[in-house]
């Protein structure tokens, strides 16, 4: 019996989420009296032994060229695989498109109950509880795992990590992998750019803004945060701002740790999309706007003339 | 090729969340139920697309539900689709959810297998991988977009950090969000036709729940916002880097 995390990597490197996933891991592990075990796939140039800051007490690799790209079923056979070898009766994934891809199979191939989504530990005193985010962020579901093995997928910013000083071990696993199923044609990673869902800060723009060529001032915005940008629905939908900015229900669901929005109004379908942020800023000229509802701090006032001030203060308040 | 596409009935999406019973059951009186959107929106209608770009597409409906699910799956149909299923049984626990769909596409041997990417009330994201795995076919999630070439497909989808293109030799699971097509708003024809397009009622296959939900919570309310003058941005700041503590 121990608990095992999937780090996932991308390019040789740990991802952020996976970090959090490991802590939350090693908690569990601790409300068990077990271990933290973790698992990572592929070639990595980061550390592995600074997982241990994290709580994990040892780490399996198994190094395959295969595992450069995530191909889901092969994945979930391989992690299945390791859950039975080490056995492991908790596997925890980050709540990411990695996890989300993944654990479903694992959950299937060891018959194990799954929560999606999940923002808490689990409470021992009644069975096995997991709280998760449901509707969009609008609320919690309680939900009860009754299999001996239990699958979790972690929401990514709802974990607190405390580090410790400690190294892991790490030790290479040989297992086989199976062939292929789908086949790799191109991959456009997005360079340069914060991705959305690992900001910690989102500045993001809607209709308010009247027109693409008026991003300039969102962007150094952005910028003096380094932020990651994303606009509302009807900006993606005019084609101002790409699709892969959109955030709301039918777009991205993002939780930074600040998302500021500029002349957006706050529909619910948009606040959908953000309501899990910590601390949410609404600058807008109507103060009739709902976002004003969901915000903690705000301006009403002109995005135009509020904006490029803003990024000035927050330029000097840096500077100090 | 036969398409099976997955139908799931949600809250529309402007619902007041609230729950009844000690919290223990979502309140559905004067709720308007729709197609889950990402189903409807990017899923069926990238389905109806495949069909008429080849009339010999054969596109099943499938949803897993009580009666009341039925106006949900003849809207769908009169979007587009030959027939639906309605597997008849209730579960908030996804392995039994994904266990039924599996009987039915086992059956039918489905070329594909179409779903949304997540339902707006659970966000569970987890049928389309547990039917992949149930059916030991490969699973595509994220799709953004999709072209279909004789027993091969094409499709982009998101990835960490930016998008992937796949090849993928069918059958396969995929699930889809947006960017995959367009939404669309049923005609008065696809409407009526829609009445007489068969609807078949399918008893469960017994399967043991895994998870159980045993109550749901509300987020505690916000404390309210706090104004800052436009003309004083320092103060807001000084707010977010003293008291918030976020920059």
């Amino acid at each position: 019996m121990s608990v095992l995390i999937f780090i996932d990597q991308s390019e040789g490197h740990l991802k952020k989420a996976s970090f959090e996933a490991a802590a939350y891991g090693a908690a569990v592990a601790k409300q068990m009296n077990t271990n933290a075990l973790a698992l990572v796939l592929g070639n990595v140039a980061d550390g592995l032994t600074q997982l241990g800051n994290y709580g994990i007490s040892k780490v399996y690799q198994i190094q395959k060229d295969i595992f450069n790209h995530v191909d889901a079923q092969v994945f979930a056979t391989v992690i299945t695989n390791v859950v039975k070898q080490v056995d492991a009766s908790i596997v925890i994934f980050s709540h990411t498109q990695t996890g989300k891809a993944v654990a479903p199979g694992v959950a299937v191939q060891l018959k194990a109950g799954l929560v999606t989504g999940a923002c808490a530990l689990p409470q021992n005193d009644n069975g096995f509880v997991v709280k998760k985010t449901v509707f969009s962020g609008k609320a919690f579901a309680l939900v009860n795992i009754t299999s001996p093995i239990k699958v979790i997928t972690l929401n990514p910013n709802s974990f607190g990590i405390q580090m410790i000083t400690e190294n892991a071990t790490v030790e290479a696993l040989e297992v086989t992998v199976p062939n292929a199923t789908i086949q790799v044609v191109a991959t456009n990673k997005v360079s340069g750019e914060v991705p959305l869902s690992e900001a910690d800060i989102v500045v993001s723009g809607g209709r308010g803004l009247k027109g693409p060529e008026n991003w300039g001032m969102i962007e150094d915005l952005a910028h003096v945060l380094h932020a990651a940008t994303a606009c509302s629905r009807p900006v993606a939908d005019a084609h101002w701002r790409p699709h892969h900015e959109h955030v709301g229900q039918t777009g991205v669901q993002i939780a930074p740790n600040l998302y500021i929005a500029i002349g957006i109004s706050g529909a619910i379908q948009h606040l959908a999309g953000v309501n899990r942020s910590k601390t949410i800023v609404v600058i807008n000229k109507d103060p009739e706007a709902p976002f004003f509802k969901a915000a903690d701090y705000g301006i009403v006032g002109d995005a135009f003339e509020v904006v490029p001030k803003l990024t000035a203060a927050i330029k000097e308040m840096q500077s100090k | 090729m036969k398409i099976l596409v997955c139908i799931s009935k949600t809250p529309d999406t402007t619902s007041k969340i609230a729950f009844k019973n000690n919290n223990a059951q979502f309140e559905d009186a004067g709720v308007q139920w729709i197609i889950n959107p990402y189903d409807e929106w990017y899923t069926l209608v990238k389905a109806i697309e495949l069909k008429e770009k080849d009339p010999s597409v054969i596109l099943h409906l499938i949803t897993v539900g009580g009666a009341d699910c039925d106006a949900i799956i003849r809207k769908a149909l009169a979007l587009g689709g030959d027939e639906a299923i309605r597997v008849d049984t209730e579960s908030d626990d996804s392995y039994v959810i994904a266990s039924q769909i599996a009987a039915v596409a086992k059956e039918g041997n489905y070329d594909l297998i179409f779903t949304g990417k997540e339902t707006i009330d659970y966000n569970g994201s987890a049928i389309g991988g547990m039917l992949a795995a149930k059916l030991q076919v490969p699973y595509l999630s994220l799709a953004t977009q999709f072209e279909l070439n004789g027993s091969e497909a094409k499709v982009t989808r998101e990835i960490e950090g930016g998008e992937e293109v796949d090849a993928v030799t069918l059958p396969a699971v995929i699930s889809c969000q947006k960017g995959m097509a367009e939404q669309r708003i049923p005609n008065m024809r696809g409407i009526m036709a829609a009445r007489t397009k068969p609807l078949k009622v399918v008893p469960p296959v017994a399967i043991e729940a895994l998870t159980h939900i045993v109550a749901y919570e509300l987020p505690p309310a916000k404390a309210g916002v706090k104004l800052v003058p436009a003309d004083d941005v320092a103060t807001l700041v000084k707010l977010l880097h003293e008291e918030a503590k976020v920059i």
